[in-house]
């Protein structure tokens, strides 16, 4: 009978194909040229139980397998945590404006870093950088719920909310204020918010296991906020302890979440648009509108840096912009086409 | 009433404080298996808090049982199982469809990370079926028709599967005609699976002619008590509700309540 479970096997294998050709475009484009059939065989190459000859040359190869490689994977990576959290928080809030940056974790990278990098300076500034992030993320997320939870006594998700908007501006002002007293260090923390997913495979590796856990985490309860969405007291009416979905569910955002911010500074826009997109689409359901966010967000962010270190080659623009300039029209596009689909 | 019976649902000394303030104090109330009760009052008596207490869902004094059996203490799994809540104004996402809100009813039968199972899907066809919307199975709720949503309500309710029904005013917003549809459905329901229903109504003349008894709440205390014939009461009603009426048995027995219209030389008096 109709239930949104029909398409979604479908749905999940375009966005699948979809991923594939953004990540096989990453691969290939950038300034060294190199052919996509020798790409394709480098990759088969590294296949266990499989050899082949690629004729790239070392410096070549180098190139591909420590440079594009890591940096196609953790443009992906990104790219699915921020969406899938982006629905997440919409889900747990109820409220589609939500994004990734709605509790703090945003302001809260940003603080941390602005510390590292204007306290300690230099390299040792930029070695600390992922894990400040990912620390500042976490404690400012944490932050806003303690706040929240001691504010409100009913424990709602609006004083979280507050509790949120409270914290990013209490939290941005001290970076404001810290970034004033060194201003030569201005543009280096600028360009880490801007966003870059160029930290190769040792950042893929320090989030791997964060997101791992947290995506699994978001995607097993898209059944649990679909009943959250007819609202709290009739999911408690129905069995369902909401307050602890809701938390578990947060938790998981949160993590993966700061992960993202950990290795790519604060790129705006993918967590609140691709979900939408999606929702767009595909229907309402949190069992589809997860997991094609993740997929959706991470082909969205490989292709949106494809374009930053391609259009102006050998210059890179900041990823953050191009997820904004190309983003926003296309945002309107689906926008606009499928209410017309509607009517 | 039968005397001995277990009762089906039986709240005892429920009282409730929101937000500092009293809402609730020592109501009991309990209905038979198969029984219709109507919970009655004036505006901001507590109807509606009564339901949401007795349901589970807001921290309270006092215990609710069913089938003999304290549901306070159960895990909302298991009380969701027993007692069944539609709230009056539900909270209908204009994207999901007909189907798949019903099979939010399904909800206490399915483990925490599980998903439906077929047993699931048959019970929640056969409910679309028997409230005759199996046609919009797969209609948004958003372009629902406000008698459609009450039905479609009363189908996730259903879906749940509990002895107890619990319905916060079903038939506002409501015109007449649905009014009476909406009720004589829950009441053929009620007959046909044996199932107790607690209603809020704020109609009088209605819940006289559906409910096999009534409790009057009034500022937070349950008043009175009993079949319609006597809660619905002149003095009673005056004294409450703060209106002039008068009562008189329909043609079926159960009493008709009527507005009376102060006439004017009765209004120069007082004034």
């Amino acid at each position: 009978m109709t239930t949104q479970a029909r398409p979604r096997g479908r749905a999940l294998l375009v966005a699948s194909v979809v991923l594939v050709a953004s990540l096989a475009l990453g691969l290939m484009a950038g300034a060294a040229g190199i052919a996509p059939r020798a790409i394709a065989l480098a990759l088969l190459d590294r296949l266990p139980l499989v050899s082949v000859h690629s004729g790239l040359s070392p410096v070549e190869e180098g190139l591909l397998f420590q440079l594009r490689v890591p940096r196609v994977l953790l443009a992906a990576v990104v790219g699915g945590l921020l969406a899938t959290a982006g629905a997440g928080y919409q889900g747990v809030f109820r409220n589609p404006l939500a994004d990734p940056y709605l509790l703090g974790a945003a302001a809260g990278a940003g603080l941390t870093v602005t510390l590292v990098v204007v306290f300690l300076g230099g390299d040792a500034g930029v070695a600390g950088v992922p894990v400040a992030a990912f620390a500042g993320a976490v404690g400012g997320v944490f932050l806003a719920y303690a706040l929240g939870h001691t504010a409100g006594r009913g424990g709602g998700t609006a004083t979280l909310v507050l509790a949120g908007v409270a914290v990013t501006s209490f939290l941005t002002a001290i970076q404001t204020f810290v970034q004033q007293l060194k201003v030569e260090e201005l543009q280096r923390i600028y360009s880490w918010i801007l966003g870059d997913v160029g930290g190769g495979w040792d950042q893929l590796r320090m989030i791997a296991p964060y997101a791992v856990v947290s995506t699994v985490v978001m995607l097993l309860h898209g059944r649990l906020l679909d009943v959250l969405s007819v609202g709290d007291e009739e999911a408690v009416s129905l069995g369902l302890r909401a307050a602890r979905v809701r938390f578990v569910v947060l938790l998981a955002a949160s993590l993966a979440t700061a992960s993202a911010v950990a290795v790519s500074g604060l790129i705006a826009f993918v967590g609140i648009v691709v979900p939408h997109v999606v929702r767009r689409l595909a229907g309402w359901s949190y069992r589809i509108v997860l997991p094609l966010s993740f997929l959706g967000g991470a082909a969205f962010l490989v292709l949106a840096d494809t374009i930053a270190r391609t259009v102006l080659a050998p210059a890179e623009l900041p990823i953050g912009v191009v997820t904004a300039f190309v983003g926003a029209p296309f945002f309107v596009t689906v926008l606009r086409v499928t209410r017309r689909v509607e009517t | 009433m039968s005397g001995h019976a277990v009762p089906a649902v039986e709240a005892r000394g429920v009282g409730v404080t929101l937000g500092g303030r009293r809402v609730l104090t020592d109501v009991t109330l309990s209905a038979a298996p198969g029984q219709w009760l109507a919970v009655i009052g004036p505006n901001g008596a507590g109807k509606s808090t009564l339901l949401r207490a007795v349901a589970g869902l807001i921290p309270k004094e006092g215990e609710v049982l069913v089938e003999g059996t304290a549901v306070d203490d159960l895990r909302p799994r298991r009380r969701a199982r027993l007692i069944a809540y539609a709230p009056q104004s539900p909270a209908l996402p204009p994207d999901m469809t007909v189907y798949d809100y019903a099979l939010l009813g399904r909800t206490p039968y399915i483990p925490y990370l599980g998903s439906e199972s077929a047993r699931d899907r048959e019970v929640t066809r056969s409910v679309l079926e028997r409230l005759d919307l199996d046609g919009f199975a797969s209609r948004p709720l958003g372009h629902l028709s406000g008698g459609e949503r009450q039905r479609v309500v009363l189908a996730r309710a259903l879906v749940q599967q509990a002895p107890v029904l619990l319905l916060d005013e079903p038939t506002t917003a409501l015109d007449l005609g649905h009014q009476q549809q909406v009720l004589e459905l829950v009441d053929r329901l009620r007959l046909a699976d044996d199932l107790t229903v607690v209603t809020t109504l704020h109609d009088l003349s209605l819940a006289a002619q559906y409910a096999d008894a009534l409790v009057l709440l009034a500022s937070g205390r349950a008043v009175a008590a009993g079949p319609p014939a006597r809660v619905l009461a002149e003095p009673l009603l005056t004294e409450h509700f703060g209106a002039r009426v008068r009562v008189e048995p329909g043609p079926d027995g159960r009493p008709l309540v009527h507005l009376v219209r102060p006439s004017i030389s009765s209004m120069m008096e007082e004034a």
